[in-house]
């Protein structure tokens, strides 16, 4: 008899623990409000991304096509990864002086591991992290790039 | 010259079938239960385990290797990538050695901060193993739910640290840069979801009776045992092994919050569950404590432009959501390290996977693996 007992408690037990796990799950069909399913990328066009996000280097210019950066290649440096080349030129001041200036900065986005130490060690914060994140591209060339426009020269009185 | 002859059972000798007729089966290392790429040999008399034999290195990427021709800077962010899933507290411990060797003081904001960002570390990684362990034992729904709450883990984290797993955020001498205006109301917002969660979680799986009979005296690991395969983490506190680097030698603040260590002592799958369901409100409870508690301050100690480190051996600690990991530097002086050595607490966790699966049977491989709760990058590093 006792056995018996043991036996439907024992049944009584595994179908409530069922029941109680079916209703956690049923309960979400009358709360539709806390199902978190982006669309993307059908949401493209309103998605928020934080302004922190680290998709990828880019150089800021100004209106005036200036750029910051004067070939200091302290990004260079405290890349683990390679991923930035700097290839620097001697402009010509007025004065007849010879100056060290940025010819190209060569960014290679397929090496990148977005850590973020070229932009804590840039003196003149000439670069920064772009929030894009969609890189594929069909071929690898394409993620070689160069920062700086073309035709853009250091902005006046960044040293 | 002599033409060489197939053998009858292919080459393999041995492999495929032993003089006693056990079987020989290879689980891995492309399979979807062992989430990862980790390849076990196990030999089976009829459904009874006989021996797991774990063969690792496919994905051995020689990280400590790699950290010998890297600065002090540059080597912490490679640690994201071992035990990707703790990538906070894994930066955390190498910051702490390398704090360790430079006699620098960390202010207090970027400790609490630290703690903070390690500990919404441990419950997405504590989310991550709970929906997957579900999901190996037969539950699909379980891992919707976890991977829910910690998508608005990844999404906090994503607006502090500007990324959602490999963050990066530690730097020598604090975090790189200041919390994030929203942090402490959005970090309040998910705990007051959150703490009704883990009840949910409980419904669904705790009490689940198919759960219980599945991980209820599988895979027993004696307190004795823990200690000689080297556990750590919920797998030695499963087995009544108090290890909690923590409780034991604080790092950060520590020391300064309350929090109690999760110690079950059966020693079977279902206690290593148990420890790690428990150490979620743990967690919180942390959490709890500091989030109105941020000291004002810097958030990042000044430091020189190149680190080196004085001639020297320096180790330090910490708990990640998988047990200790350690950290070992011998310096020559230099700018990069002359040897690191990273002690990672899935491949000692992996050792005792053959004791504990022997006489099993082999559908109780993935009830004992998935309390394991392995990341295989952090195994072959």
């Amino acid at each position: 008899m006792a056995f018996l007992k043991e036996y439907i408690s024992e049944v009584y037990h595994a179908v409530s623990s069922l029941l109680k796990g079916m209703r956690t799950t049923g309960s979400y069909f009358v709360r539709p409000k806390e199902i978190i399913t982006q669309q993307y990328p059908d949401n493209r066009a309103d998605m928020k991304i934080p302004e922190r996000f680290r998709g990828e280097v880019v150089m800021t210019h100004d209106e005036n096509n200036e750029h910051a950066c004067t070939g200091c290649t302290a990004c260079e440096l405290a890349c683990p990864n390679a991923t930035i080349k700097i290839v620097t030129k001697f402009d010509t001041t007025p004065e007849g002086k010879k100056k060290k200036a940025l010819d190209t900065f060569v960014y290679h986005l397929e090496l990148c591991t977005m850590c973020n130490l070229c932009v804590e060690a840039c003196p003149t914060s000439a670069i920064k992290m772009a929030q894009t994140f969609e890189h594929s591209v069909y071929d690898r060339n394409q993620l070689l790039k160069k920062l700086n426009n073309p035709g853009s020269k250091l902005r006046a009185g960044v040293e | 010259m002599e033409t060489y002859k197939v053998p009858p059972n292919g080459g393999d000798e041995g492999l495929d079938t032993a003089d006693d007729g056990a079987l020989v089966i290879n689980v891995g290392p492309q399979h979807p239960a062992t989430h990862g790429v980790l390849h076990l040999v196990i030999t089976l008399q009829g459904e009874t385990i006989q021996k797991i034999e774990p063969h690792l290195g496919y994905i051995h990427r020689s990280i400590e290797k790699m950290c010998e021709s890297l600065s002090y800077r540059q080597f912490i962010y490679v640690t994201s990538r071992m035990d990707y899933l703790s990538a906070h507290i894994n930066n955390h411990g190498c910051a702490l050695c390398v704090e360790k060797g430079l006699q620098l003081e960390v202010p207090p904001r970027a400790q609490v901060i630290r703690v903070l960002m390690g500990e919404l570390t441990r419950i997405a990684s504590h989310e991550l193993w709970w929906g997957a362990m579900a999901m190996d034992l037969g539950a699909f729904t379980p891992f919707f739910y976890a991977f829910r709450e910690r998508e608005t883990i990844n999404d906090i984290m994503e607006e502090t640290c500007g990324a959602r797993l490999t963050m990066n955020y530690m730097v020598p001498g604090g975090v790189m840069y200041d919390l994030h205006p929203n942090f402490q109301q959005r970090v309040k917002d998910f705990i007051q979801l959150f703490n009704n969660k883990i009840d949910e979680y409980d419904d669904l799986v705790t009490g689940n009776i198919i759960f219980q009979n599945r991980t209820k005296g599988v895979g027993v690991l004696s307190a004795a045992d823990a200690i000689s395969y080297g556990c750590t983490g919920p797998v030695a506190r499963g087995s009544g092994v108090a290890c909690d680097i923590r409780k034991l030698y604080p790092y950060a603040v520590y020391d300064k919050v309350a929090f109690d260590e999760i110690i079950e002592t059966a020693g079977d799958s279902y206690a290593r569950y148990l420890v790690r369901v428990k150490e979620l409100r743990q967690s919180v409870r942390i959490i709890e404590q500091l989030i109105d508690n941020i000291p004002e301050g810097d958030f990042q100690a000044k430091t020189k432009a190149v680190l080196k480190l004085p001639k020297g051996e320096f180790y330090s600690r910490v708990e990640t959501a998988r047990g200790e990991f350690g950290v070992y530097i011998v310096s020559e002086g230099g700018t990069t390290p002359y040897r690191i050595k990273f002690r990672s607490p899935g491949f000692s966790n992996l050792s005792a996977l053959d004791h504990m699966s022997r006489g099993s049977k082999i559908g109780d491989l993935m009830a004992i693996m998935g309390t394991l709760d392995l990341v295989i990058p952090d195994i072959d590093r």
